[in-house]
């Protein structure tokens, strides 16, 4: 897509009537409600054009070995700058609190941000939370000045017990990792969402776009993604759909939404009929 | 004098500090975080820290990755 056709779809900003809608976590605040992750793409050239299609302002990245038999490779930081973005360092891959924490003390080291994604994984196959790990882990980077945005499982005691341990938002998986099969729990989701008071964000398992709209309907902060824009057939096309979907459910979360009937009730008044 | 860097053996002519290695090795050290044997090494340290026979380095960046 050419830019000025991005523009064209995607390039206006929320409605008025949003106000100054905002989603805040640990204290800083973002205009976009959509986080996009930076793994997947044919290249970081795609990858930036994506980003700033989707209007995200924080992207999750991974911390890695630098490969020293090619020292110059292509760098993230060349094409989606942390200057531009928030840059929001994730344990994707970790199967321990202490490869978490470890993983995340050497990204605070390259970056300065305290503002991290905590993911212990459980299984290989299934890539679900181990939640033992992940709350141990929690409180180890919580008590080292970290601020600890956690994947979770969509368990809503469990998101009470990582909330009370001081994690700044909570992100139960909509459905397996890179899956795209939707939201599969709503009743869970919901419940997690009553009942925090940190900002909730769906991380994993969306697949299009009204798989984020019927997450920020169901009272979300924000959503977070990867596979569903980068394996897109159009990765770009999809990041301006995920903009506007996520803003669309917000919009209707905060206009709520009618009540549901059982049968009909016309909308065209009855009185006057000839 | 051999040590581990990133998993793989290197021999070098040592003394050589944290900053030498980066030279030798060809890579900037704005964008990196380094681990001398499981601890961080801070970037004002690069200078100071002689590395020692044995040691186990790890050299990391931040790369594309998502959830």
């Amino acid at each position: 897509m050419t830019d000025q056709a991005i523009e064209k779809l995607g390039g206006v900003a929320a409605d008025d009537a949003m106000g100054d809608d905002r989603l805040i976590i640990a204290g800083r605040t973002f205009s976009s409600r959509l986080i996009i992750g930076t793994g997947k793409y044919k290249d970081y050239a795609e990858n930036a054009a994506a980003a700033h299609a989707s209007g995200a302002e924080i992207v999750t990245v991974a911390v890695r070995r630098v490969n020293l038999s090619d020292p110059s490779a292509p760098m993230l930081v060349d094409y989606v700058s942390p200057e531009k973005y928030t840059f929001l360092p994730n344990t994707a891959g970790c199967f321990t609190g202490e490869d978490a924490v470890r993983t995340l003390r050497l990204a605070r080291e390259a970056g300065g941000w305290s503002l991290v994604k905590l993911e212990v994984l459980g299984d290989e196959k299934t890539l679900y939370p181990n939640m033992r790990e992940t709350l141990r882990a929690a409180e180890l980077l919580i008590k080292d000045g970290f601020e600890v945005m956690v994947y979770c499982s969509d368990d809503p005691i469990m998101a009470k017990e990582l909330e009370d341990t001081g994690c700044c938002a909570i992100m139960p998986l909509g459905a397996p990792i890179g899956s795209g099969l939707g939201i599969q729990n709503p009743v869970n989701i919901r419940l997690i969402v009553e009942q925090a008071k940190v900002p909730v964000l769906v991380d994993a398992g969306v697949g299009t776009a009204s798989d984020a709209a019927v997450a920020m309907e169901l009272g979300c902060d924000g959503v977070l993604m990867n596979t569903a824009i980068a394996e897109a057939k159009d990765p770009i096309l999809m990041a301006v759909a995920m903009r506007h979907a996520v803003i669309a459910g917000r919009a209707a979360y905060l206009a709520g939404r009618m009540g549901k009937r059982l049968y009909a009730d016309p909308s065209s008044p009855l009185a006057g009929l000839i | 004098m051999k040590i581990t860097v990133n998993g793989e053996d290197q021999l070098l002519d040592g003394p050589i500090s944290v900053s030498g290695l980066l030279v030798q090795l060809g890579i900037s050290g704005g964008k990196v975080a380094i681990e001398r044997n499981l601890e961080i090494v801070p970037k004002s340290a690069y200078e100071n820290i002689v590395l020692a026979d044995g040691d186990r380095i790890e050299i990391v960046h931040f790369i594309g990755g998502g959830a």
